[in-house]
């Protein structure tokens, strides 16, 4: 049996509207193993990206705990969050998020400026990761200089460049078209495959959620069995 | 820590690579910061031009007797008998010939036009006597040659020169009922002196039936002492009552009465000024948060923190105030920085002077400008610190 990587427990997530709070997830409970791919789907507005930014340490929960690795992480500080990110999770967002006044290369190196390597190892760490995508000859190009696909591969050579342990993908696919689509998923399941990451893919599409190992399904804010 | 240091860095230099994409806002605030800097700097070198011309002028061994309580040579009154007690007195310095080094002088104020406005103003009209030229150690005849004693002829100082119409040498100039011959231009080292007219002082007493009446002793001190050995015997004297001012001493006090003035006028002119540029300063940052909020929210989701974020947006908005800092204090600099005005002086009589933009008049304006990045900066910067990055990564 496969380790647990993470673990949550009881997990519910109000907002605030005005006076009112808003239960937006009540009472997870979900176990994710070591090297897992898990697709979660569930309509518009049932809290897949409210979850995802949860596993992520983005946001804290209103409830329960969160555990990855063995490590409290819904009890850290918003300051060792941000630190603890840096080195386990890595974001995949629906629309990129690359820095539009850098490169590909320089884009992909962000993550590195968080930790103590030397330029000349964040040099080797960018071009490994921009090949294992596919874009070492777009190093030098600037985001608007590429087509969604390729800016989305950067966006992934961004989340692995420094290796965490952990891919979190929101909708990584829904701004492409379908053979795009394929080649990320592709890419996404050639990480979790062959470099062991585990990851968490929120989707709206039944093709991409096919690549996932299992799939979750979220409704008003409960996690239902899957229906594959 | 080493940390929070570097990803400030990183992110500053992003912050800066960004601007260019916000030219607008942040132009607004650049030059709303360089006009503040620029007229911050304006005044105090006005100020400060004013007060390097007037202290300038006195020599600390130089002694200007006035009538007692008089704050001005305007306001004093001497007869020839009580000038010339004072050029006998003891503490004076003699010359070759074993004469006193003494110049009784008369100050009176005539009308020229200003080449600049063309209105009329005061210009000091100054009777000297011979010696009165060593008094001025700077004194230098540039253009034509010195008044012949006796006859109504008089020399302008470059100052005057400049900035008055009619008084290029061999030109006559009317004033009241007499007619000058110019006959010649002076310097004297760009001190108070260049503003004035010089003339016989007994042309002068005729001129204006003055009998034998003077305004002002100057005399060389004669030695360390000789200020005290002069005070000392003139106060015994029963003829006469009178302050004996070290000629330095009485520039500088005439000086900060005009220097306080423009400054009091300059310093609300620039709150003014600089409140507006706060607000300038804190639009653009402002701008330039909203328009990158979803940037600033990856990069905090990557793991960069929000002490360096406002850190770096605190470093972006200083930086927009020190190039507009520099762009005023350079525009001050090369419009103004020796430009030549005048102004009205404690005497009643205009003082040419030249703005002075100095390098710690530059370093004060330049502080002003970050002062004013730094307050426009500290509000957008904490809320940038501040956003929450799950909200701010959902707005498109
Ligand atoms: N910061 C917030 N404040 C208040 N309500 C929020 C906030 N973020 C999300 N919500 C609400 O929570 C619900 C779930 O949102 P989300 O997790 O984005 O859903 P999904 O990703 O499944 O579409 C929605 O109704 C949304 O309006
Ligand atoms: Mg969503």
């Amino acid at each position: 049996m496969a380790e647990q990587l993470i673990r949550l427990t009881d997990v519910g997530k109000n907002y605030r509207k005005g006076r009112e709070a808003v239960r937006v997830l009540d009472g997870i409970n979900l176990g994710i193993d070591k090297g897992d791919f898990v697709g979660l789907m569930g309509p518009s507005g049932s809290g897949k990206t409210t979850l995802l930014n949860l596993l992520g340490g983005l946001d804290k929960p209103s409830q329960g705990t969160i555990e990855v690795d063995g490590k409290v992480v819904s009890a850290l500080s918003q300051g060792a969050l941000a630190k603890w990110r840096s080195g386990n999770i890595g974001f995949v967002f629906q629309f990129y998020n690359l820095l539009p006044v850098l490169s590909a290369a320089r884009n992909v190196a962000l993550p590195l400026l968080l930790t103590s390597l030397p330029a000349s190892r964040r040099k080797q760490h960018v071009n490994t990761a921009l090949r294992l995508v596919g874009l070492a000859e777009r190093a030098s190009h600037y985001p608007r200089e590429l087509s969604g696909g390729q800016e989305q591969r950067v966006a992934i050579a961004r989340a692995i460049v420094s290796d965490p342990p952990i891919l979190l993908c929101d909708e990584p696919t829904g701004d492409l078209d379908r053979s795009t689509a394929d080649e990320i998923m592709a890419l996404l399941q050639q990480l979790n495959r062959d470099y062991g990451k585990t990851i968490v893919m929120v989707t709206h599409d039944p093709r991409a959620a096919s690549y996932a190992h299992r799939v979750l399904h979220l409704d008003k804010g409960e996690l239902g069995a899957a229906q594959q | 820590m080493f940390g929070w240091l570097t990803q400030t860095a990183a992110l500053a230099a992003l912050n800066l690579r960004s601007l260019p994409r916000r030219p607008g806002t942040a132009a607004v605030a650049m030059s709303g910061i360089a006009a503040l800097t620029g007229v911050f700097a304006g005044v105090l070198s006005m100020a400060t031009g004013f007060e390097k011309t007037m202290s300038g002028s006195g020599q600390e061994n130089v002694a200007l007797v006035l009538r007692s309580g008089a704050t001005a040579e305007l306001n004093s009154r001497f007869s020839g008998e009580q000038a010339d007690i004072v050029r006998y007195a003891p503490g004076i310095a003699r010359d070759v010939d074993g004469d006193p080094e003494v110049s009784a002088e008369l100050f009176w104020v005539v009308n020229a036009l200003s080449k600049s406005s063309g209105a009329e103003a005061n210009v000091a009209l100054r009777g000297i006597q011979p010696p009165g030229y060593g008094l001025r150690n700077n004194y230098r005849l540039a253009e034509g040659r010195p008044f012949t004693p006796g006859r109504f002829e008089l020399i302008a100082g470059r100052g005057a020169r400049n900035q008055f119409a009619g008084l290029e040498p061999g030109r006559t100039i009317r004033f009241g009922k007499t007619e000058w011959l110019v006959t010649g231009v002076f310097e004297d080292g760009g001190s108070v002196f260049e503003s004035e007219l010089w003339c016989d002082v007994n042309v002068l007493q005729s001129a204006y039936q003055l009998g034998n009446g003077y305004q002002a002793v100057r005399a060389r001190l004669d030695g360390a002492d000789g200020r005290a050995r002069l005070e000392e015997a003139l106060a015994g004297e029963q003829r006469l009552s009178v302050d004996v001012w070290s000629e330095r001493e009485f520039y500088a006090e005439q000086a900060e009465d005009t220097a306080t003035l423009i400054r009091l006028i300059g310093i609300p002119i620039s709150v003014l000024m600089a409140i507006g540029a706060v607000f300038a300063a804190l639009n653009a940052m402002h701008a330039s948060i909203v328009a990158r909020a979803r940037e600033l929210a990856t990069l905090r989701a990557l793991g960069f923190g929000s002490f360096p974020t406002a850190l770096a947006a605190l470093l972006e908005s200083v930086t927009l105030a020190f190039l507009g800092g520099v762009l005023g204090c350079a525009v001050a600099w090369l419009a103004l920085n020796g430009f030549q005005a005048s102004t009205l002086g404690a005497s009643f009589s205009q003082v040419v002077f030249n703005f002075a933009v100095t390098p710690d008049l530059l370093a004060q304006g330049i502080t002003a400008a970050l002062v004013v990045g730094l307050v426009g900066g500290a509000f957008p910067a904490a809320r940038a610190a501040t956003a929450r990055v799950t909200v701010a990564l959902r707005e498109l």
